[in-house]
């Protein structure tokens, strides 16, 4: 029964996004961080998604999406001569994290908007199982 | 007369089935909607009820014992397009969350049309059996 399946799918984009809002509200928190090294300074996260296709020997089936790992973001990140910084550097220089606060609020509205597909879509299939198995009464 | 199920049952089991396959790709789309080069997909629902129709199987069919039964009870792959898209999407993805979302809705309802049509037929052979 091909119903019972999508419900496994619609988890699995409820999962997904909710990482994806996860890594957000960390970047989000982490927007105003700094540090006295390049290497040790926040750099923004985010989750790479990618289809879940079952085995072909299974048959022509669907599936849903996963998250294969969180990447830093390459975006160079800003420095700031501050000298009377409690963190500054010898040299002087403090680096900030290269979150980008308002990319990251567009992308939380997204995920939760995929979010709500997904729940929506699990709610609609739940109703239609339910029916189902109320067929001939 | 005997009564057969199938016969009695009409197309309408078919559509069912048909419905709430259609309903696990849809999900699969809005599932995806953010993965990069995920292509839409959906059933070709008219090819499918012609062949459920002319009692062609929508299945593939083994004729021997060392083909791989690659469909499994699902439609092969004929039945299953590609989706055109509106507009393109730079990171390769042909989701449309709008269409998928109207579409899921349209196959629900019509789903529930199906079941209906379906639980209409048993309580009429309900009421044959009985006779009241």
């Amino acid at each position: 029964m091909s119903l019972f399946n999508v419900f496994d799918i619609a988890g699995s984009g409820m999962s997904a996004q909710s990482l994806r809002l996860n890594t957000t509200a960390s970047n989000l928190a982490n927007a105003d961080s700094v540090s006295s090294s390049v290497e040790q300074v926040y750099r923004t996260r985010s989750p790479v998604f990618s289809a879940v296709l079952n085995d072909a020997q299974q048959g022509y089936k669907q599936g849903g999406v996963q998250v294969r790992g969180i990447v830093e973001s390459q975006v160079p990140v800003r420095t700031e001569y501050n000298p009377s910084h409690p963190l500054a550097n010898p040299e002087g220089y403090v680096f900030h994290s290269n979150v980008d606060p308002i990319a990251e609020m567009a992308n939380m509205m997204s995920a939760s908007r995929s979010y709500q597909n997904n729940v929506e879509v699990a709610n609609t299939s739940k109703q239609l199982l339910i029916r189902t198995l109320q067929l001939g009464q | 007369m005997p009564i057969n199920f199938d016969t009695a049952l009409g197309i309408h089991a078919d559509a069912l089935r048909a419905r709430s396959q259609r309903t696990e790709l849809l999900a699969s789309n809005i599932a995806n909607a953010d993965t990069p080069n995920y292509k839409a997909r959906d059933i070709d629902f008219q090819s499918v009820m012609k062949m459920a129709a002319s009692g062609q199987s929508t299945v593939m069919e083994t004729t021997h014992s060392n083909h791989i039964n690659v469909s499994n009870g699902q439609f092969s792959s004929p039945a299953i397009q590609y989706r055109t898209t509106v507009q393109d999407s730079l990171d390769g993805n042909t989701v449309d969350e709008q269409i998928e979302q109207a579409q899921f809705m349209q196959n629900s309802v019509q789903y529930q049309a199906s079941l209906n049509f379906l639980g209409a037929k048993f309580s009429s052979l309900l009421s044959a059996i009985r006779g009241e």
